[in-house]
């Protein structure tokens, strides 16, 4: 099997010393494939461009038919609209912020439960963690109405407290960091041990040197379900100033009566997305592998 | 473990304590008390009451209920099909040696970290009856557009679809990393022994494919029984209540009408169906081996 088709992983070693480009072969087969995939891959962009095109237009211009997929007269003026009636920066400020402070949070906790749990002894062990296993087959909708009356209890409705708490507290994580800790030889450790170390020293001079891997992906996972988190901070945010993107977003929709102008609706989808795609961008490997493992979409 | 004495209770502490405190505060205690609350009447002025299973018979009268159940599983029995198969599709497309393969997994899977709310504004702007792009390029092919979000019968395919374009890239993502793993070597003894590319697919793909597949599946399974943030944002459950979906119902139960007792029933029939899959699943995994 040596056509387009032929699985990428595992070359032989003579074919892997020559550049990519010199092993396409162009055969009818990989011109078919990279034109399918082409076809995809605008279906994929295209409602992107599309956007920024309205984003750019004047307000009228967006309802001209049949419509301009390329604005005649450029505008930048619903980017304006959307900062100046909005306030776009600090909802921007909250969600890096939200999300930042989640993240560390969770590596944090689920670092140390994760270990706790894959290496400490007690007795109970085995039963607590499958007790962790199981609170994940259980869907957030259970969960939102005490959750909402607890949060409410402790006076974190608008506030980042609110936001930022609940979702430190990850089984995931527990779960994803335990599995972790389990590949690494435990000779490691016994080493430490002998040496005089105790839990704690071992766990953060030996251990966690060498979780950078895992905790890259538990991370981004992190960041990216508390950055596009939509229907808890709708729930117990409605100060516009304490807004998240997504909630934010959600409301510029029907900020204006009557018609929506979605040229000032899409110059925000825009601003929202600019962040998520240079994350995207630059941790693209560690999103991807995690994904594909965990099957978790953050 | 090291320490002995209070020592090993202290350490125990340290890296157990906070994870645990945090989890029975806002999820188990959270669990065990929608399970409570799910058979009392509670309209958060008042105590709540108890009134032991009328919540959940109510709901087998309710027409609503079966409404937004049905509107569920029309959702569920739309959407996964054509995510998978698309996700499939994508993925052997690019499990090829072709360069820049990377850029283009990229680009499939940008839909996939795209905040809902951001998707779904942008695919409600396409689907607009008269300026969306949709309608004005099946116009250029001579077909009249339905006015989809605002049509009863369209709206749910349009919801549909929005799903899948975002979504493709989650399942390809899953099914690459099965394509990846499946031995060179199998494809090259094929060739020899003179397989096609139907053949190939059929005898060593499909099969070799089938834990990664089934893993897809039951995750697409389990999350579309609990789509909400593309229906709540493209339609509110409009029109008419042709795209209110569970979630979207135990919400407006918990938050908009104050009856904390029933929406938290609901959310328990919710967990009974993501059970279930979870389950046979589960049954299915044990009986093939």
């Amino acid at each position: 099997m040596k056509g387009a088709l032929s699985p990428a992983s595992g070359a032989a070693p003579h074919r892997a010393a020559r550049p990519a480009w010199r092993r396409l072969r162009l055969n009818w087969r990989t011109m078919l494939v990279v034109t399918l995939i082409l076809i995809g891959g605008i279906g994929m962009i295209g409602p992107f461009a599309w956007a920024v095109s309205t984003s750019l237009k004047a307000r009228g211009a967006m309802l001209v038919l049949p419509p301009e997929l390329i604005p005649a007269e450029p505008t930048l003026e619903a980017y304006r609209q959307v900062v100046s009636r909005f306030p776009f920066f600090r909802v921007f400020v909250n969600s890096v912020f939200v999300a930042l402070a989640t993240v560390l949070g969770q590596l944090v906790v689920c670092s140390m439960s994760g270990y706790a749990f894959a290496r400490l002894t007690f007795r109970g062990r085995d039963t607590l963690f499958v007790l962790y296993i199981a609170t994940l087959m259980v869907p957030f909708a259970v969960i939102i109405t005490p959750l909402f009356i607890v949060v409410t209890t402790l006076g974190w409705t608008n506030s980042y407290v609110g936001l930022i708490v609940p979702g430190i507290f990850s089984a995931f994580g527990t779960f994803f960091m335990r599995q972790f800790f389990l590949s690494i030889p435990r000779e490691l450790e016994e080493a430490a041990t002998i040496d005089g170390a105790g839990t704690l020293t071992t766990f953060l001079r030996i251990i966690l040197p060498i979780s950078g891997p895992a905790l890259a992906t538990l991370g981004v996972l992190a960041f990216m379900g508390t950055w596009n988190s939509f229907l808890w901070p709708l729930l117990i945010i409605s100060n516009r100033m304490l807004m998240t993107l997504p909630v934010a977003l959600s409301t510029l929709q029907g900020l204006y009566p009557g018609q929506t102008q979605w040229n000032i609706v899409m110059a925000g989808t825009v601003l929202a997305t600019i962040p998520t795609l240079i994350v995207f961008l630059f941790a693209q490997r560690w999103i991807i592998e995690g994904v594909a493992g965990s099957g978790v979409k953050g | 473990m090291y320490e002995r004495g209070w020592r090993r209770y202290a350490i125990l502490a340290l890296f157990l304590g906070p994870s645990l405190i945090g989890m029975l505060v806002f999820t188990v205690g959270p669990i065990v008390a929608s399970f409570g609350l799910s058979f009392t009447n509670w309209d958060l002025l008042r105590p709540p009451r108890l009134v032991g299973a009328s919540n959940y018979a109510a709901m087998m009268t309710d027409a609503e209920f079966w409404r937004t159940l049905r509107n569920t599983l029309t959702f569920l029995v739309g959407y996964i099909p054509l995510v998978i198969t698309s996700g499939l599709l994508v993925a052997v497309l690019l499990n090829t040696r072709i360069p820049g393969m990377q850029i283009f997994r990229a680009m499939y899977f940008l839909p996939v970290v795209t905040s809902w709310v951001a998707v779904a504004l942008i695919w409600r702007w396409l689907f607009n009856p008269v300026y969306g792009l949709v309608n004005n390029l099946l116009g250029a092919i001579g077909i009249s557009g339905p006015a989809w979000l605002f049509d009863p019968n369209w709206a749910m395919p349009a919801v549909i679809l929005t799903s899948v374009w975002k979504d493709t890239g989650f399942v390809m993502v899953i099914l690459l990393a099965g394509l990846q793993g499946i031995p060179r070597e199998y494809y090259e003894a094929s060739s020899i022994d003179g397989a096609n590319f139907v053949q190939r697919l059929r005898f060593i793909t499909i099969p070799l494919l089938a834990p990664a597949l089934v893993f897809a599946l039951s995750i697409s399974l389990i999350n579309s029984f609990q789509v909400f943030d593309q229906v709540y944002v493209m339609t509110e459950g409009g029109p008419a209540g042709a795209t209110m979906v569970l979630v979207e119902r135990i919400v407006r139960n918990a938050f908009s009408y104050s009856r904390m007792g029933y929406a938290s029933a609901m959310s328990w029939v919710l967990f009974a169906l993501i059970f279930a899959t979870s389950l046979t699943f589960y049954a299915l995994k044990r009986w093939r081996s």
